[in-house]
């Protein structure tokens, strides 16, 4: 989408900014521009175990009892994957993604953290560090400010629009040019920080008048926090003027409408390269079976979600890496309650264009009672740092050092995982 | 007028009516005292016909024949026009919860005890339930009249009781599903849905979130092991009706010893071995004195009062009070207010949606006619829609959460709005003194007064940084 004068506008501009003589380009030829990052977050621990259902190890359907998925080729059974792993049959989109090696797959995967609250364990996630609590900002919006070992900016200089400076550290009331964006009413704590991060939700009120705009633009000159929210509300606004709504329920799939504006805000030449979607409702105790369970209805809009995103980003998802993960996976067994509790590892997804998909990623540990955490739960054999690390380093070519020591600290032990992206 | 009384009224009460900062008088803490010592006022009026949890559940036993002869969970799955288990919910009891939040808000709009009210805010947050799980739709305002109410002027360890048996609370977090292994219903229907089998074990959903996030806290100490005790503790804490259990003859709580694991516990280090619901009980009145307990408790009064990184010192003080009281409220509250730091910063702390909206319909009573579809759309759309918090741990209390660019746009839009319908008769920079007195900056009366209509006038005092805090 980017045109030669285009990023030579772009290139200018950064160059002004950062006060370099020349940008050095993350990946060669400026391809970095064009390349997007989705972080679409499942809260309330995602079940890996029903999500992708280990239907080859035969301790499987031992410990899962009732709850497991049945083999590829039964009524109800998983949609296979490698002969060993299947995917979920609530998931036949992301099924055909995998076809289409758009869509790798990743199993016995999980964050540092092996307590089980939600809240301690998505904050985490999110903040980049091995602790809850670690710090007050997010990884995400870490990686649109962190720079290279020369000092200049790899990756926010770049593709940033041309509205006009884009440093992320301005006061709020110049243009912004936000790179990163957050679908719904509030920025999840791994897209805040120092960055400025657009947001949108849909609204039924008319647009306040350019007047009071420009009056409440002064008055909010000298406060920090509401001086910034209102730039970036501004500019989401404008990109979002010219969107077609309607078109998806939103009332029954708030999740699907808020994909299709990620799709198409992504998709723009000029605009953000990251966003986030966050996604509720996967902690599921009780109940797991059954064609109406919150389970299946939560597999099945995350399915419509990942088929809407990658229409509304037309070819813009042929650059786009989609990060699919949860905060925990679910106990082996269930309880007693036909659902299940919180566990320790479990499933996650990395789609779009820009993936070597088609695989399943696993170090399967097994589900033989010896080799379970706590003798409970799936054990991790992955560090979902490694997978985000690679992915910074992909789409939005990011050096080691910058998500060494600014994105992820005190990690050099868990490498990227290699070979995950084009 | 003095910075006090604008603290008082605005962040420790729920925003100004007209003519409150004048009503108050020269002593702000002692207005607040007042709210919430001595004998619990009665209800706010605006609460009166809402039904009970006893009275709500009675339509479960309806609701469930209904699933069975709609036909749900055996229809094909097309994503377009599902009916779901929770849709069909939804339809029969969707109506009550618009008079539920049209109550609630209207209640708060009015009060004249608006501390007391923000507290009863403060503690459903901190005991949430909520509607986003269907079975609950139905109890979350029954919860807040009947577990919360009663018990913010008197003991913690009261409320926590109160909160762990109500039957929201025991949908909410499935501890109706939690049973003893071997239990099998007797005697009793069992439910022939598949969305529905009979518990055969344990949950630990309650057990862990009284933990961490009703006692506790997350860090307060305790091991897995002491929740999936925790959680054979519990087992037979349930309600009737439930799916499986259609007895209607006295719906609400009921201690189940058939469901009860038997026997002594060890949880904490400390061994339990009442029998039935008095080890429950036990348990329950440890957490509630628990020095962990009083500290939590502390820091999230400090936080919702004082600031977003609560200063350590005001957070001792409370939590001395709570500790050296055994969590009388009141006196953890008097120590709240007599915490210097309450008093040191004016609008200290961003609203949230539901504190935004209530504080202007405070402001302008004309507004309370507003249709209660509108202010829970509008609600919605900011993020914070009444009795629908996205998790067990409740709404977040801190600017970082709500003052995104999008949050700020609905604001705006909202403020554009009722200023344009409602603007044209008064005075806003007299709104904005009587509701904020010497806090209002130069630069927002500069701009009020040069504003070219009342309207916009208006407007800009609503989305002012000034109103916009507390």
């Amino acid at each position: 989408m980017t045109t030669r004068r285009n990023l030579l506008h772009l290139m200018g501009a950064s160059a002004a900014l950062a006060g370099l003589p020349r940008l050095a380009f993350a990946v060669p030829g400026g391809r970095a521009s064009e390349r997007r990052l989705v972080f679409v977050f499942l809260r309330g621990g995602m079940d890996g175990l029903s999500a992708v259902p280990p239907y080859g190890d035969p301790q499987y359907a031992v410990r899962r009892g009732p709850l497991a998925v049945p083999a590829p080729g039964v009524q109800g059974g998983a949609l296979d994957l490698d002969g060993r792993f299947g995917l979920n049959p609530n998931l036949p989109e992301m099924h055909r993604l995998y076809a289409a090696r758009q869509l790798a797959v990743l199993h016995a995967v999980a964050s540092p953290y092996r307590e089980r609250s939600h809240f301690d364990a998505q904050n985490l996630v999110e903040n980049g560090t091995a602790k809850p609590f670690g710090r007050q900002t997010g990884w995400l919006n870490l990686a649109l400010v962190a720079r290279a070992p020369g000092g200049e900016r790899t990756f926010s200089g770049i593709a940033s629009g041309g509205a006009g400076p884009s440093d992320t550290r301005s006061s709020a009331t110049g243009s912004s040019g936000a790179l990163g964006f957050a679908l719904g009413p509030s920025v999840p704590l791994v897209l805040r920080g120092p960055a400025q991060i657009g947001s949108w939700s849909p609204s039924k009120l008319p647009v306040p008048d350019a007047d009071l705009l420009e009056r409440l633009g002064a008055l909010y000159r000298d406060d920090p926090l509401l001086g910034r929210s209102f730039a970036v509300a501004r500019e989401a606004q404008a990109m979002m003027e010219s969107r077609n709504p309607g078109g998806v329920d939103s009332a029954t799939q708030p999740v699907v409408e808020l994909a299709r504006a990620a799709g198409e805000i992504l998709g723009k030449p000029d605009g953000p390269r990251v966003a986030t979607i966050d996604f509720g409702g996967w902690d599921t105790h009780i109940s797991q079976l059954g064609e109406y369970s919150q389970l299946t209805r939560s597999l099945r809009q995350l399915d419509r979600a990942v088929a809407t995103l990658e229409a509304a980003l037309g070819p813009a998802w042929r650059h786009t890496a989609v990060l699919i993960v949860t905060e925990f996976g679910r106990a082996v067994a269930p309880n007693g309650s036909g659902g299940t509790d919180h566990g320790t590892a479990g499933a996650a997804f990395v789609a779009g264009g820009a993936v070597r998909g088609g695989r399943v990623i696993a170090d399967w540990p097994g589900l033989g009672l010896e080799a379970l955490h706590e003798a409970r739960d799936l054990r991790p054999t992955l560090d979902l740092r490694a997978v985000f690390k690679a992915a910074l380093a992909a789409q939005l070519g990011l050096g080691e050092a910058a998500i060494e020591m600014e994105v992820f600290p005190d990690s050099r032990s868990t490498k990227p995982l290699t070979d995950l992206f084009v | 007028m003095s910075i006090d009384q604008v603290i008082a009224v605005n962040r420790f009460g729920l925003g100004a009516q007209p003519g409150d900062l004048a009503a108050i008088g020269s002593d702000p803490r002692g207005w607040l005292m007042r709210q919430v010592h001595g004998p619990s006022p009665a209800p706010p009026t605006e609460l009166a016909g809402l039904p009970s949890s006893g009275e709500a559940l009675k339509a479960y036993p309806r609701w469930i024949a209904s699933l069975a002869s709609s036909g749900v969970g055996t229809m094909s799955g097309a994503m377009d026009g599902m009916r779901t288990v929770e849709g069909t919910f939804r339809e029969q009891l969707g109506p009550g919860i618009l008079r539920e939040v049209a109550a609630r808000l209207a209640a708060a709009a009015a009060t004249v005890l608006p501390f007391r009210e923000r507290l009863v805010w403060f503690w459903a947050n901190h005991f949430t339930v909520s509607a986003e799980k269907a079975l609950v739709f139905a109890l979350t305002g029954s919860f807040e009249r009947e577990a919360i109410r009663p018990h913010v002027g008197g003991r913690f360890a009261d409320m926590l009781l109160a909160s762990t048996r109500h039957p929201a609370m025991l949908l909410y977090l499935d501890n109706h599903l939690s049973v003893r292994a071997g239990w099998r219903p007797q005697g009793l229907r069992a439910s022939r849905s598949t969305a529905f089998p009979s518990p055969t074990g344990l949950n630990e959903n309650l057990a862990r979130e009284i933990l961490e996030l009703h006692t506790l806290g997350v860090n307060g100490g305790y091991t897995q092991a002491d929740v999936t005790e925790f959680a054979r503790v519990i087992t037979g804490w349930t309600l009737r009706p439930t799916m499986f259990d259609l007895d209607e003859s006295s719906p609400g709580f009921v201690f189940d010893p058939g469901r009860h694991e038997p026997g002594p516990r060890r949880l904490f280090g400390a061994i339990y071995g009442q029998d039935g619901m008095a080890q429950g009980e036990a348990v329950l009145r440890h957490l509630a004195s628990h020095p962990a307990t009083a500290l939590h408790v502390a820091t999230k009064l400090v936080r919702h009062f004082i600031a977003d990184d609560p200063p350590p010192g005001a957070v001792a003080a409370v939590a001395k009070s709570f500790r050296d009281s055994d969590g009388h409220l009141p006196t953890v509250y008097a120590a709240l207010l007599n915490a210097p730091e309450a008093w040191r910063q004016p609008l200290a702390k961003l609203k949230s949606p539901v504190e935004y909206v209530v504080s202007c319909l405070r402001a302008l009573p004309g507004l309370r006619a507003a249709q209660p579809q509108v202010l829970y759309a509008i609600l919605r759309g900011m993020g914070q829609r009444p009795f629908f918090a996205p998790s067990p741990q409740g709404w977040p209390d801190t600017a970082q959460a709500w003052s995104g660019g999008d949050a700020l746009w609905k604001r705006i839009e909202w403020a554009g709005i009722v200023a344009s319908r409602t603007g044209s008769g008064m005075d806003p920079l007299r709104l904005a003194i009587d509701g904020y007195g010497p806090a209002v900056g130069g630069p927002t009366r500069r701009a009020i007064e040069r504003a070219e209509s009342r309207q916009q006038g208006l407007a800009l005092w609503l989305a002012s940084p000034e109103f916009q805090r507390r």
